[in-house]
Order: C-alpha cells, then structure tokens, then sequence
C-alpha cells in the first residue's frame, strides 16, 4: 500500500482582502504516491482556489482544517519552503517576467530547490546539460529558453513553459492548474504526454480541469466533483465521463443540501 | 578661434539673455524646478575628456582643431537654440567639441568611448559638446558617459548631435552617473538619413536633479530609430525625460521604450512627444513608458503626447505605474525562491529588459554589472 501523500481535513478558505467570502467550505481529499487525482467541477466552485491554496498565494486565508504533507503541516510553510519540499503549481495564467530568461529563472529556481536538498548548486553548464536531457525527455526543443519568462508567449506557450518548469524541479506532488484550458487538441496531447512521461511512483499528481477531455490523455485514479467548496463525489476515471455526458447540473442540489 | 564659431557662441548667448532660465509656469518645465540652478553663480569648469577611438585608422576623434570642417558643417544645425534655454546658454558657452566622424562606407567595429568628467574649484558649470557624423553606409558604436564630478554643487550642461548618413547605423548608448549634488541638463538631437538605423539607449543613475530633451528626426524615408531609456534613482533624486521623435518622411519607424526604477523618495517624469508630418505614411510608432516604484513615498509621471498629421500610420503608446506585481513575486517564490530574491529578480528584470535591447554585447555586459550594483542585486546569480 502506497504512502499517504496529501491528506486535506475539513479546509476552509476565504477571499483575504474579505473574509466574508467563503470560497472553500470544508473540503476533505487524500492523494497517496504514484496517484493522479482529477478535480472537476462547474466554474466559481473553487478548483483553481483549491490549488492556489496549496501553493500558498496570498491572495486567500485558510480559515480551518488541516493539510498535512508528506507527514507535515503544509499550511505553516512559506510558499519557497513548499516548492522546496517539492509543492509545483502550474499556474492557470502564468505570469510574464520582463528581462529575465527563461533558461536563468530555472536555474535560479532549481538552485533555490538543490540547495534546500543539501545538494549542490548547478553552474550555467551544468545547468545546460540537465535542462537539453529534461527537453528531450518531454520532446521539446531549446526556443524559449532565451526568451523573458512567459513574455509574449502565447497561450499554448505559457502552458508548456509551466510543463518544462514542472520537469526540471521534479516535484513530489504537482498540482496543475486548468492546464487544458485554451489549447488546441495538439498542444493538448503534447501536455498530456509531457506529464505521464513524469509520472512516477513516489509522485502524485493533481489535475484541476473543467473539462474532461484532458482525462482521455492523463487517464485520472480518482475522480472529485468540486461543488460549493467541498468534495461532493469521488470516483474512478468513469466519473469524469459520466460528467461528460450529464454535465454539472445534477451535482448541484447534492452540494447545496451537503 | 574661428569666426563661425565665434558667431554660433553668440547667437547661443543672444538667445540666452533673450529668454533667460525656463520655470514651472512653463509647460515643458512644468515638473522640472530649476531655480535652484538659476539662483547660483557657477565659475568655469575644466572639461575632462578621455577618449578611447580603440585604435580605429579611419575616422577622427578629437577637437576641434583636427575636425574643424566636420565641426563647421554640423555643429548647431541640429540643438535647436531656440527650443531650450539650456541649449542656448551650453552653446554660449561652448569650448571644445569631442568631434566623432566616421567616413562613408566605413564600419568601426569596436565601441568608440567618449567620458566626461569635469573640475574646478568650487561650483563651476561645465558645457560638454559632442558632434557624431556617420558617413553614408557607415556604421559605429559609440558610448558617451559622464562620470562622477566630485564637483560639489555644479552643474553639467551637456549638448549632443547626432546625424547619420544615407543607410548609416549607429548604436548609441549614453551613460549619466554624476554626483548626487550635481545638477545635470543634456540635450541629444539627432537627424537620420534615409534608411538609416539609430539604436539610442539613454541611462540615468546620477546627478540630484537631471533633465534630459532627446530630439530624433527621421528626415529619410525607410529611416529606423530606437529611442529607450532607464533610469536607476533613489534618495531625493529627480530625472526627467522629455523625448520629441519627429516623424518628417513616410515609412519610417520608431520605438521607444523608458523604464524608470524609483526608490526611496525618487521623482520621475517621462513626456514622450511624437510628431507624426502630413505625408508621413506608413509612419510605425510605438512607446512604452514604465515606472516601477519601491517606495510609497516615490513618484513618476508620465505624459505621451501624439501629435498625427497623416492617416496611414500605427501609433501606439502605452504607460505603467506601480510597486512590484504581487502575483509575479508570488509566482517567483512558487518556485522555490526567497521572497528577497524575488523582489531582486523582478527589479532586476525591469532594468535588464531595456538593457538585453542594447545590441552590442561587451556594452550591455558593462552596464549590467553597472545597474546590478546601482540596484544592489549582486547577489542574484549571475545570469
């Protein structure tokens, strides 16, 4: 039986700048190693708030329950502590960074990452040869590296520029946020195929999406509905055909009853 | 001394005397107080200018005695007297000229520094000249900086022309790190052939209070400019940028792009004019004005000022003003790295993204170590 990676009991979390309003009300999910968990659920039922919590935005409060890492209290640590324990969020809307490379905001952030790890920094060449294994392994090759962080990517771009950080700091559990939303069905399969090549058993994976089409790649363990901020039904992959077919209609009398 | 020279001394002093010290009452002065510049009695200062032409056989650098043809037929062509009363009174008082001319045809590989200091004793004015004349086809790099005067309370009055032959190229960078009680006025005016290719960089570190007017005319048809800018300031510093691209002939095309990094109790003004001429079709413009402030108690203006004569033209400009974008420094430290460092790397990144435009390698490397020290961001890993 695999590890426990993730255990989240009863979180609650609200808007910081108005603690009035609640966005995740009670929300309870367990994620073990080797796992991929799908997040599904209608718009404004706080998925991407779910995610943005994990990572530590501040943007929102935690206002109650419990997320326990690895064995340890995730909500007590800094946003760097968390992506140095090994924490990735690929965001929904990556953010452009003027003047900075792509290729040296990696290093600088795997750095950051290795040093937590009592390992060794990595010069800009030792750095290289890591980074071209990283592109070969998801297949793609080294134009962006040279570009500003995300600036005057397109939105397929952004997204795969989010996949590429992914590969080269290695979470332990990555939470990918929307991943699929505005991509064409190519840039889709390319995605998909970038993370199942990262799957492995001593990680896990989150995937929040609205859609299911995303699931005929990253074929899913579990399946969640998100609805009015907590866990309204867990599934096998099933479940996320299931909501192909019927929509988001029928979850919400449970949710509002819940 | 020559009379023409004698003659543009003159009207350089007629003018002055004419129109006297601008104030704020004065629309283009409107931020910019220079009563404290008026009220002082300068002496004379003693310009010091070294000049490394890195042993290039084909062109003349130097003064006026060895360029005096070059000199005659440019010198004040450009610096409208008329349009700043600085202009006027630096020509009233103008002394030696740092003369660059390039032949026609002729490319000068390596990077022509020009660097200005000036002494004397107590508070003394300084009035640095410079005359940059690329012949048809030619091309050149040229770095003119004006260092550290220790001077005390002087004022350096800087005036610049530039004119570039048909199909010429110039990459231009010009660097200001006077001493914080130094004031620092310049003009630079330069006046492009057709299909000529001007790259202007302009950095502002120093000097308590600075004003810089950049003129560019595109007078050729197929003419190119880049106009950018950045300024580094903190403590009670105040930079001001008035920039005038005057689009003259059809199809040319201009990019201008200022970023200012305000601390502390920093002040910045940005006025970017563009004139766009009946019959300059085709005209392509952009600017971009940004202003990062560190500091609640740090301030930017920013002016664009279009003024479009023809129809068939795509102008655009666009202004920002604000701290450090929480999202990115959120995004930085979702990635593992420390909040200072995301806060350094951001700064950082303002900066560098008019500097990685710098085209010419060894200048952009010089004056990243440059900014990463003015910025204190040594720390970062270097890039």
């Amino acid at each position: 039986m695999s590890a426990v990676m993730l255990e989240i009991n009863g979180l609650k979390a609200t808007v910081a700048s108005d603690a009035k309003q609640e966005i995740l009300r009670g929300l309870d999910l367990t994620v073990k190693a080797g796992e991929v968990h799908a997040i599904m659920g209608p718009n404004g039922s706080g998925k991407s708030t779910l995610a943005a919590v994990l990572a530590g935005h501040p943007a929102y409060a935690v206002t109650g329950g419990t997320v326990t890492y690895r064995g340890k209290d995730l909500l007590d640590m800094n946003p760097e502590e968390r992506a140095r324990e090994g924490v990735f969020l690929a965001f929904q809307y990556p953010v452009a960074i003027r003047g900075i490379t792509n290729s040296y905001f990696l290093r600088s952030a795997l750095n950051a990452i290795r040093k937590h790890r009592g390992q060794e920094e990595l010069d800009p060449l030792d750095f290289l040869s890591v980074l071209e294994k990283k592109l070969k392994q998801i297949g793609w090759d080294d134009s962006f590296l040279n570009r500003a962080v995300n600036d005057g990517f397109s939105g397929g771009e952004k997204k795969r520029n989010e996949i590429l950080q992914m590969a080269v700091l290695e979470p332990t559990l990555a939470i990918l946020d929307e991943t699929d939303s505005g991509l064409d069905i190519d840039a889709l399969k390319t995605v998909a195929e970038a993370v199942n090549a990262l799957r492995r058993p001593d990680t896990a994976t989150v995937v929040v999406t609205h859609y299911q089409r995303l699931l005929n790649y990253i074929v899913p363990d579990r399946v969640h509905v998100l609805a009015g901020g907590r866990i309204v039904k867990s599934g096998g992959k099933e479940l996320a055909l299931e909501l192909e077919d019927k929509g988001y209609d029928w979850i919400k009398p449970e949710a509002i009853s819940a | 001394m020559s009379s023409w020279f004698t003659e543009l001394r003159e009207r350089g002093a007629a003018r002055f005397a004419e129109v006297g010290f601008p104030t704020t009452r004065q629309e283009a002065w409107r931020f910019t107080d220079v009563r404290a510049i008026a009220g002082t009695s300068y002496g004379t200062a003693t310009s010091r200018w070294s000049v490394d032409a890195n042993g290039a056989k084909a062109l003349r650098v130097g003064d006026l005695s060895s360029a005096g043809d070059i000199a005659q037929a440019h010198l004040g062509r450009y610096a409208d007297l008329a349009a700043n009363p600085f202009t006027a009174l630096a020509t009233a008082f103008l002394d030696d000229v740092q003369v660059v001319s390039i032949p026609a045809k002729t490319d000068v590989s390596s990077p022509i520094r020009l660097s200005h200091r000036f002494e004397g004793s107590g508070t003394v004015m300084a009035t640095p000249r410079v005359l940059i004349v690329l012949g048809d086809q030619s091309r050149a790099t040229v770095i003119e900086s004006h260092e550290d005067s220790g001077a005390g309370d002087s004022l350096s009055n800087s005036v610049t022309e530039i004119v570039l032959g048909q199909g010429a190229t110039l990459d231009y960078v010009r660097v200001q790190r006077e001493g914080a009680k130094t004031s620092h006025i310049a003009t630079t005016q330069s006046h492009q052939g057709r299909d000529s290719v001007l790259r202007s960089t302009s950095i502002a570190l120093g000097a308590g209070l600075s004003r810089h007017d950049l003129g560019a005319v595109l007078a050729g048809t197929g003419a190119s400019l880049i106009l950018n800018g950045l300024s580094v300031l903190s403590g009670r510093q105040h930079v001001d940028y008035h920039t005038t691209i005057d689009h003259a002939q059809p199809h040319c095309e201009s990019h201008e792009l200022f970023n200012g990094v305000f601390d502390q109790h920093a002040r910045g003004v940005f006025n970017g004019r563009i004139i766009v001429r009946p019959g300059a079709q085709r005209t392509d413009s952009k600017q971009t004005n940004n202003n990062l402030l560190l500091s609640g108690e740090a301030r930017a203006d920013s002016q664009p000022q279009l003024e479009i004569y023809a129809d068939d033209v795509k102008c655009t400009h666009g202004a920002t003003l604000g701290p450090l974008d929480p999202t990115a420094l959120f995004y930085l430290e979702s990635r593992g790295l420390s909040p200072a460092t995301a806060r350094s790397m951001l700064t950082y990144g303002f900066a560098a993204d008019v500097l990685t435009r710098i085209a010419v390698l060894p200048v952009r490397e010089d004056l990243d170590r440059m900014i990463r020290g003015r910025l204190g961001v040594e720390t970062l890993a270097a890039a």
